[in-house]
C-alpha cells in the first residue's frame, strides 16, 4: 500500500463526504429512484425498461393430485410439448436443442448438466448415424437415464428393533410433514411408530407433530422448546426399545447448510441416532421441488455432515419441476426415495425413474410447439 | 446475498476491461459467460435470455465501434439492463388515512410466511406503529400456535379464530380497529399455485379485507418456479410486493431478478436471519450497482448522515461547488470521513474500485501521514499549495517525518483532484465520462 494510494482513496472519499450534503438537503424521501431512470442516461435502451413478458410460464393445468404419474405429468407438461416438437423434428435443427436446453434449464437442472445431457445427446445420435425426432428424443431419454443411480429406493428397515430413520433439511421444505407421511407409510408396513419431536426450535413443530402422531397412530416423544434434541432422539429410542415399538422417526430442526453451529448439532444428532439400542437405517434428506441451484449445496453439505441416505422431494405437485434432486442424484449419488406430490398422508410415494421419465417426457399433442413458441431468435 | 454474482461479473468484465477493441467473438464470449453466470444463481432462464438479447442488442455494431472503450460500453449496457431487472424504488408504505393499515401475506408452503408477518409486525413497531397480528392459517397444523409463540416474542398480539379463515381475517380487521391497532397483517395458509381451491379462498380473503398491501413471500433458494408462482399470485391478488426470506444462507437469489422483471413488482423486504429483528427494507436499486461492483452509495451516504458533522460537511460542500476546495478543507474533510469507520468498509460500498483495491490490507495509518504532511503546512501553503517550492517543501516533509517524494505526490494527487472535481460537473454536466465518481456525479445531477 503506497502513499500514492492512500491519497487516492482518501481523495475519493472527501469528494463522496462533500457531496452529501448537496444530496442529503434535498431529502431522504428523494434518496431512491425510480427504476426507469436509475441509470440516467445510461440506460440507452430504456424504451426496453417496461420488460415484456417473457413466455416462461407453462400453461398451468388444473389436474388434481394423483400418482406419480399425473403429479409429473403436470410438472412435465412443458418437457412433453417438447417431446412432441422432437419427434416432429430432426437432430440437425440447432432451434429444437437450444429450446431442450432451456427445457432442461427451466427445470432447475444446472446449467452443467443439462450441457452434459445435450452434448451426450448429440455425440449419441451421430455415433447412430440416424437424425430423426424418435432417435433423437430416444437419445435425450437414455441420457436423462444416466444421471440416475441404479439400486432399491424403497426405505429400509432393520432385521432388529428400534429402526430409525432421521430426517433433515433447511427450513420449510416440509419436514415435518413429510415425518407424518413416513408414519403413516411405516404403519401401513405394520409398524409401531414413535415419532421424535427433534425440532425444539420452531415455534409449534412440537405440536405440528403431535397432529400427525395423532392422525397415525404413532407415539410421540417431545420436550420442551430449546431442548437439546440430541436427548429427545435419545429418550425416543429408550421408550421405543423399553416398549416394544418397531422404529423412531425422529424430525429435527430446519437448518440452513451455511449455519455451522447447527450443522454440528446435527452430527451429534446422527451419533445419537446410530447407538445402541438403535439401528439407524434411513438419513434423509427432504428436497424442496422448487429449490433452485442452492439445493445442490445443500445436498451436499447435509451428506458431508449427516451421510444420507436417500432424498425426500416434496411439493412436486406443484409446478417446479424438481430436477435439482437430480441433479443432486448425478453428483453425489444420493438416490431420490420418495417424492410428495399432494397434501394427502398417502401422497408419498416411492421413487422409479423409469415410471418419472415416461411421465416426464410423454407427448402432450395438444401442446405441440407452435412457430411463435421457437421463435425467429 | 448476491456476493457470487459479483465475485463472477468482476471475472467476467476484468477479461475485457482495458481493451481497445472488442470483436463480435468476444463480445459473443462475455455474453455466454453472463448467461451462465445468471443461470447459475436461478435467474429464470427466459428472463436471462431476454436480459442477454438486449444487451447484445445495445452492443454490437456500430455502437460499439464507435465507443471509445468497448469494455466499458459493455459494462454499461449490463449495468443498465441488471438495474432495469433488479430496478425499482424501494417500498415506502402510505398508512391508511383511515386506520388500521391492513397488510396481506401470501406465499407457497415453507418459504417463511408466519415468521416473515412476525418479523414484518416488529418491523412496524419499530416505525412506531401498533399493529395486530392475525392467524389466518387454519390449515397447517399449529400455524397459529407458531404465530402466537412468535408475537409473543414481538410483543404483538395474536388473533384468530377457529374455523373459516375468511371469516377470521375479516374479525381480525375488526378486532384492530376495535382495539385501536393502527396495522393488522393478516397471514395465511401456504398453498400451491396450481390449488385453485386454496388459491380462491386467499382470493376471497382479499375481497373481503382489502389489503392496502399485499405482500408474497418468497424463498431466497427458490429456483426457476419463482416466476410461475408470482405470476399467479400477481393475477389472483394484484400484488404490491415480494418479501424475500432466507436469505442468511448462501442462495445467490436470480429469483429476485426473475421476479421483478415478470411480475413486474420490487422486493419490498428482505429477511436475513433467525431472529425476529433481521428483516428489513429492500433497496432494488442499490443492488444492481453491488452485483456489478458499483458499490453502494445510498447505504453509504446514508452512513455519513448519521456520523458526519452537518455544518462542516456542507462548508465543504459548498466550498467544492464553488471551486475552491483546498487543502485546509481537505484536511477537515477527511477527518470527517474517518469518522465513517474503518476505510475498507467504506470502500466497499464505493464505486468503480477495482477487486485488488477492495480486497487490500489497508493500511489506515497511511491517512495518519497524509495528514502530517498536510498539518505540516502553513494556512497559506493549503490555500495556495502552488506556492510550495523545494526548501518549503523539504521542511514539511521534515514536520511530517517523511520524504520529499511523499510531499510531492500528494501535491500532485490534490492537484488532480482540483481537476477532476472541476470536471466532474460539480458546476455543469459535462466530461463526466472517466472519473471514477460518475455514479455519484449523475445521482447528484439528477436532482
Amino acid at each position: 500500500m503506497t502513499t500514492e494510494f492512500i491519497v487516492v482513496i482518501a481523495v475519493l472519499l472527501v469528494v463522496i463526504a462533500s457531496t452529501i450534503y448537496l444530496v442529503s438537503k434535498r431529502g431522504r424521501s428523494t434518496l431512491s429512484i425510480p427504476a426507469k431512470t436509475a441509470g440516467g442516461s445510461t440506460v440507452v435502451s430504456s424504451s426496453a425498461a417496461v420488460a415484456p413478458t417473457p413466455d416462461v410460464v407453462a400453461t398451468e393445468l388444473l389436474i388434481p393430485p394423483g400418482d406419480l404419474k399425473k403429479g409429473v405429468r403436470r410438472a412435465g407438461l412443458s418437457f412433453g410439448r417438447l417431446f412432441g416438437n422432437i419427434l416432429g423434428s430432426d437432430g440437425s435443427n440447432q432451434k429444437v436443442w437450444d429450446e431442450l436446453e432451456e427445457t432442461l434449464l427451466l427445470s432447475d437442472l444446472g446449467l452443467e448438466l443439462s450441457t452434459r445431457v445435450i452434448e451426450g445427446a448429440k455425440k449419441a445420435l451421430e455415433a447412430s448415424g440416424q437424425r430423426d425426432g424418435s432417435a433423437m428424443a430416444n437419445a435425450v431419454r437414455m441420457e436423462l437415464r444416466g444421471l440416475f443411480v441404479e439400486g432399491e429406493r424403497d426405505l429400509e428397515y432393520a432385521g432388529e428393533s428400534p429402526t430409525v430413520w432421521l430426517v433433515v433439511g433447511v427450513n420449510g421444505v416440509g419436514k415435518t410433514t413429510s415425518i407424518g407421511k413416513l408414519s403413516a407409510m411405516a404403519a401401513a408396513d405394520g409398524k409401531k411408530v414413535v415419532l421424535a419431536a427433534g425440532d425444539t426450535f420452531r415455534a409449534a413443530a412440537a405440536d405440528q407433530l403431535q397432529m400427525w402422531a395423532e392422525r397415525t397412530g404413532a407415539d410421540i416423544v417431545r420436550s420442551v422448546p430449546g431442548a437439546d434434541p440430541s436427548s429427545v432422539v435419545y429418550d425416543s429410542i429408550q421408550k421405543a426399545a423399553a416398549r416394544g415399538f418397531d422404529m423412531v422417526i425422529a424430525d429435527t430442526a430446519g437448518r440452513l447448510h451455511t449455519k455451522s453451529n447447527l450443522m454440528d448439532e446435527l452430527r451429534k444428532l446422527r451419533r445419537t441416532a446410530e447407538k445402541e439400542p438403535a439401528h439407524l437405517m434411513e438419513v434423509l434428506l427432504v428436497l424442496d421441488a422448487t429449490t433452485g441451484q442452492n439445493g445442490l449445496v445443500q445436498a451436499r453439505e447435509f451428506a458431508k455432515a449427516a451421510q444420507i441416505t436417500g432424498v425426500i422431494l416434496t411439493k412436486l405437485d406443484g409446478s417446479a419441476k424438481g430436477g435439482i434432486a437430480l441433479a443432486a442424484e448425478a453428483e453425489l449419488g444420493v438416490p431420490i426415495k420418495l417424492v410428495g406430490i399432494g397434501e394427502k398422508v398417502n401422497d408419498l410415494i416411492v421413487f422409479s425413474p423409469d415410471e418419472f421419465l415416461d411421465a416426464l417426457l410423454e407427448v402432450e399433442p395438444q401442446y405441440g410447439l407452435s412457430d411463435e413458441d421457437l421463435g425467429a431468435n | 446475498m448476491f456476493d457470487n454474482l459479483t465475485d463472477r461479473f468482476e471475472e467476467i468484465f476484468s477479461r475485457i476491461r482495458g481493451k481497445g477493441r472488442l470483436s463480435e467473438a468476444e463480445v459473443d464470449a462475455v455474453l455466454r459467460e453472463i448467461r451462465a453466470a445468471l443461470i447459475e444463481a436461478d435467474v429464470n432462464v427466459g428472463v436471462v435470455r431476454l436480459f442477454v438479447e438486449r444487451v447484445r442488442a445495445n452492443t454490437v455494431g456500430e455502437e460499439l465501434q464507435r465507443s471509445l472503450s468497448p469494455a466499458q460500453h459493455v459494462i454499461k449496457m449490463v449495468n443498465a439492463e441488471l438495474t432495469n431487472a433488479l430496478g425499482g424504488e424501494n417500498l415506502k408504505i402510505m398508512y391508511a388515512s383511515k386506520p388500521p393499515t391492513v397488510v396481506l401475506m401470501a406465499g407457497l408452503q415453507g418459504v417463511g410466511k408466519t415468521t416473515a408477518a412476525a418479523k414484518l409486525a416488529l418491523w412496524f413497531r419499530h416505525q412506531g406503529r401498533n399493529p395486530l397480528l392475525v392467524g389466518a392459517d387454519l390449515q397447517r397444523p399449529a400455524a397459529v400456535e407458531q404465530l402466537k409463540v412468535l408475537g409473543g416474542q414481538a410483543n404483538v398480539t395474536v388473533f384468530s379464530l377457529e374455523g373459516d379463515p375468511v371469516r377470521t381475517a375479516v374479525a381480525g380487521v375488526e378486532e384492530a380497529r376495535r382495539i385501536g391497532r393502527d396495522v393488522v397483517i393478516v397471514d395465511t395458509a401456504g398453498r400451491l399455485s396450481i390449488d385453485k381451491e386454496l388459491m380462491d379462498e386467499v382470493r376471497k380473503i382479499s375481497g373481503s379485507i382489502s389489503p392496502n398491501y399485499t405482500f408474497l413471500v418468497i424463498d431466497a433458494m427458490v429456483g426457476q418456479d419463482a416466476v410461475n408462482s408470482a405470476k399467479v399470485f400477481n393475477e389472483a391478488l394484484s400484488l404490491d410486493g415480494i418479501i424475500l426470506t432466507k436469505l442468511d444462507g448462501d442462495a445467490r437469489g436470480g429469483a429476485a431478478l426473475s421476479v421483478r422483471q415478470v411480475v413486474g413488482k420490487p422486493i419490498s423486504f428482505v429477511s436475513t436471519g433467525e431472529k425476529l429483528a433481521d428483516f428489513d427494507l429492500f433497496y432494488p436499486d442499490r443492488m444492481a450497482n453491488r452485483i456489478l461492483g458499483m458499490g453502494d452509495v445510498l447505504t453509504l451516504i446514508e452512513q455519513a448522515e448519521r456520523t458526519l458533522d452537518k455544518e462542516i460537511t456542507e462548508k465543504g460542500a459548498k466550498k467544492l461547488k464553488g471551486g475552491k476546495f483546498d487543502l485546509e478543507d481537505f484536511l477537515e474533510q477527511m477527518q470527517q470521513v474517518k469518522r465513517m469507520g474503518p476505510l475498507k468498509g467504506v470502500l466497499s460500498m464505493l464505486p468503480g474500485v477495482p477487486k485488488e483495491i477492495r480486497n487490500a490490507d489497508i493500511n489506515e495509518g497511511e491517512l495518519v501521514k497524509v495528514e502530517a504532511i498536510i498539518s505540516s503546512m502553513t494556512r497559506a501553503e493549503r490555500s495556495n499549495p502552488d506556492m510550495i517550492d523545494g526548501s518549503r517543501r523539504l521542511r514539511i516533509a521534515r514536520g511530517a517525518g517523511t520524504t520529499t517524494a511523499a510531499v510531492g505526490t500528494l501535491l500532485k494527487q490534490f492537484k488532480d483532484m482540483q481537476k477532476m472535481m472541476r470536471s466532474m460537473g460539480m458546476g455543469g454536466p459535462s466530461a463526466t465520462k472517466k472519473s471514477p465518481n460518475r455514479a455519484i456525479s449523475k445521482k447528484k445531477k439528477r436532482r
